[in-house]
């Protein structure tokens, strides 16, 4: 049996629905993301486990309890915040030992366990500061610390990175995750950044308009998106309107130039999806398909150069790595794409 | 020339503030003929109806302090977190102590507590010290909500109150120990407002016959020269000194010196 389970939750905030029939299950240790944008309801999911909403509708079981009843302070979770809501007015050590000292946990313990966190985050020193004395990455630190103190059975991460710089961002979500498994504790990390969740999770819950459009591990949702929302979401893909010639053995076309899928494809019109890094510049080796177009547009990023082609009408993004002895294509330059017909997706409709 | 005309409104409004007040302190230090002299204080000081009318209105004070802290500060917190649509309708009960007379009040007290009402509270000491403390907390209400709103402003009272319940704590835990430590400048702010009107309220003190300094005051000012003067001057002192508390205790709040920074 899953340790955490959530089925046919609902919320509704008047007559609008912001939550509908969301089902879920973590296995212990797992850390789950929820990915969507603004307004897609993966945060009052989330405030639900936490107790701070009470769902319309559905159940929430953690270690198979019954929680959906159970007051915030009775179920056991640890949460931080997107504003990492130190306690003002109590000092680092103070703050992340307050959980511990609400259940009564005697002081000598409180002392060794708040080093024991303090040292986990790697702020040993710091114990005596107020939380205003630190900066945003060392405060969400400890806010984790705190959330992490009194042994909590679940860790909620409500968009904990979104206030940080991007730098602090990268190291410290490597930091959660290196935490989250060494401690080995069930997460649910709340984000609308996809390459946070890609990078993190073990599996992701893409969200849309409050119901989860796919839950699949970060290769599944990049490489097999389940629905034309999921596709767009998660990473840049070139949708193309195609042609289909024969359903059943999977012929098309993409500008005008055929592609043989293999696979059936529904009959008339299909939509297919090609991620930029799957296209290349140029004829290329291991490539079956061949696909004509003049350049729109060029984008240097780095170490990456993103292109824009006009293939027979149609806007394709694709990437080339920066080469310094040679100069990207420029606009109008007439040029010639290759790509796997095994990399191209079948979008739903 | 503008700068001129600015500096001499200021100073006009200086002198027509503190003239009176200077006048008052020179008076009360003319006792003896002839001399400055300390002597209108002594006779003050050393009545035994001014040391218990003066600790009748501390005490009172405090009480009146303890109970609006009670009454305000888990009201102004819950209508911050649960109820933020009431704040406009609670805000303006608030202020119904500024539009309504504390005569008024009293009399409506008198009318509802008399002796042969269902609860006669006016019939016994601790009854009218009740209804007096009742008074006093109304007519410190809109100062010590607004101070106490203002102080929950500063703070993410939603997100603060959601990380202590993930934490375990409940609601008693929150208030006592997140809630009030980081209002605690903005409730002493109300603190002392309420501690310098009770400390000269008349009114209520007066029609209820409770032994209170306002009532002191009056009296005095009745029968004798010098020694109200001098009671105005220690009075005045009180309000001066609570004010300088105020900034003392902002001042010295460890926790809020980076807002200030």
């Amino acid at each position: 049996m899953s340790f955490l389970t959530i089925e046919h939750l609902e919320k509704s905030f008047g007559p609008n629905r912001v939550v509908k029939d969301f089902n879920l299950t973590i296995e212990k240790g797992e850390f789950i993301s929820l990915l969507g944008p603004s307004g897609c309801g993966k945060t009052t999911v989330l405030r639900m486990v936490a107790g701070f909403e009470t769902p319309t509708s559905g159940a929430i079981h953690i270690d198979g309890k019954d929680v959906v009843r159970l007051r915030p302070n009775q179920r056991s979770i640890g949460m931080v915040f997107q504003a990492y809501a130190l306690f003002p007015n109590l000092t680092v050590a103070q703050n992340v030992g307050f959980g511990l000292k609400v259940n009564g946990t005697a002081r000598q313990e409180i002392q060794s366990r708040v080093e024991e966190m303090l040292s986990l985050i790697g702020l040993p020193d710091l114990g005596a500061r107020y939380p205003f004395q630190l900066s945003g990455g060392q405060q969400q630190r400890v806010a984790l610390a705190r959330a992490l103190a009194p042994r909590p059975q679940v860790l909620l991460l409500d968009e904990p990175l979104s206030a940080l710089d991007a730098k602090i961002r990268v190291s410290l979500r490597e930091e959660i995750r290196a935490i989250q498994q060494k401690l080995g504790i069930t997460t649910i990390f709340v984000t609308h950044d996809q390459e946070e969740a890609l990078s993190i999770s073990d599996r992701i819950v893409v969200m849309h308009q409050g119901i989860a459009d796919q839950v699949g591990t970060p290769f599944e949702i990049y490489n097999n998106p389940a629905t034309r929302f999921v596709a767009g979401f998660v990473g840049t893909l070139n949708l193309m309107e195609a042609k289909v010639i024969d359903a059943e053995k999977g012929v098309t076309t993409i500008g005008g130039a055929p592609v043989i899928l293999g696979r059936p494809l529904p009959k008339g019109k299909a939509t297919l999806a090609a991620r930029p890094e799957t296209i290349r510049l140029g004829r290329a080796p291991g490539k079956d398909t061949v696909l004509a177009g003049k350049i729109t547009g060029v984008n240097f990023l780095g170490s990456v150069i993103r292109l824009r082609a006009d293939v027979g009408g149609q806007v394709i993004d694709f990437d080339t790595f920066n080469a310094p002895g040679v100069p990207p294509p420029t606009p109008g330059t007439e040029v010639e794409l290759s790509l796997s017909a095994r990399d191209l997706l079948v979008i739903p409709e | 020339m503008k700068r001129a005309a600015a500096w001499s409104i200021l100073l006009l409004g200086g002198i027509y503030f503190i003239l009176p007040l200077a006048g008052m302190v020179e008076f009360s230090l003319s006792m003896k003929r002839g001399v400055y002299s300390l002597e209108a204080y002594r006779v003050v000081l050393a009545d035994p109806q001014f040391r218990q009318t003066f600790t009748y209105s501390v005490v009172m004070s405090l009480l009146t302090i303890l109970f609006g802290v009670l009454l305000v500060v888990p009201t102004a917190f819950w209508v911050r977190l649960k109820m933020p649509w009431a704040r406009p309708y609670v805000e303006f009960l608030t202020l119904m102590p500024l539009v309504i007379p504390a005569i008024v009040t009293v009399f409506g007290y008198i009318r509802l507590y008399n002796t042969s009402s269902w609860l006669p509270l006016t019939g016994t000491l601790m009854g009218s010290n009740f209804l007096l403390l009742m008074g006093y907390a109304m007519l410190s209400l809109p100062y010590m909500y607004r101070a106490v709103d203002t102080g929950l402003r500063t703070i993410d009272v939603a997100t603060l109150t959601e990380a202590a319940q993930s934490l375990g704590a409940g609601w008693t835990t929150i208030l006592a120990r997140i809630i009030l430590p980081n209002v605690l400048v903005a409730v002493l702010s109300g603190a002392f407002v309420t501690f310098a009107i009770v400390m000269g309220e008349f009114t209520m003190a007066a029609l209820l016959n409770r032994p209170a300094f306002g009532p002191y005051l009056q009296l005095m000012g009745a029968n004798k020269a010098y020694e109200p003067f001098a009671l105005s001057t220690i009075a005045f002192a009180i309000t001066w000194a609570c004010m300088g508390l105020i900034q003392l205790v902002t001042r010295f709040s460890k926790h809020t010196k980076a807002a200030q920074g």
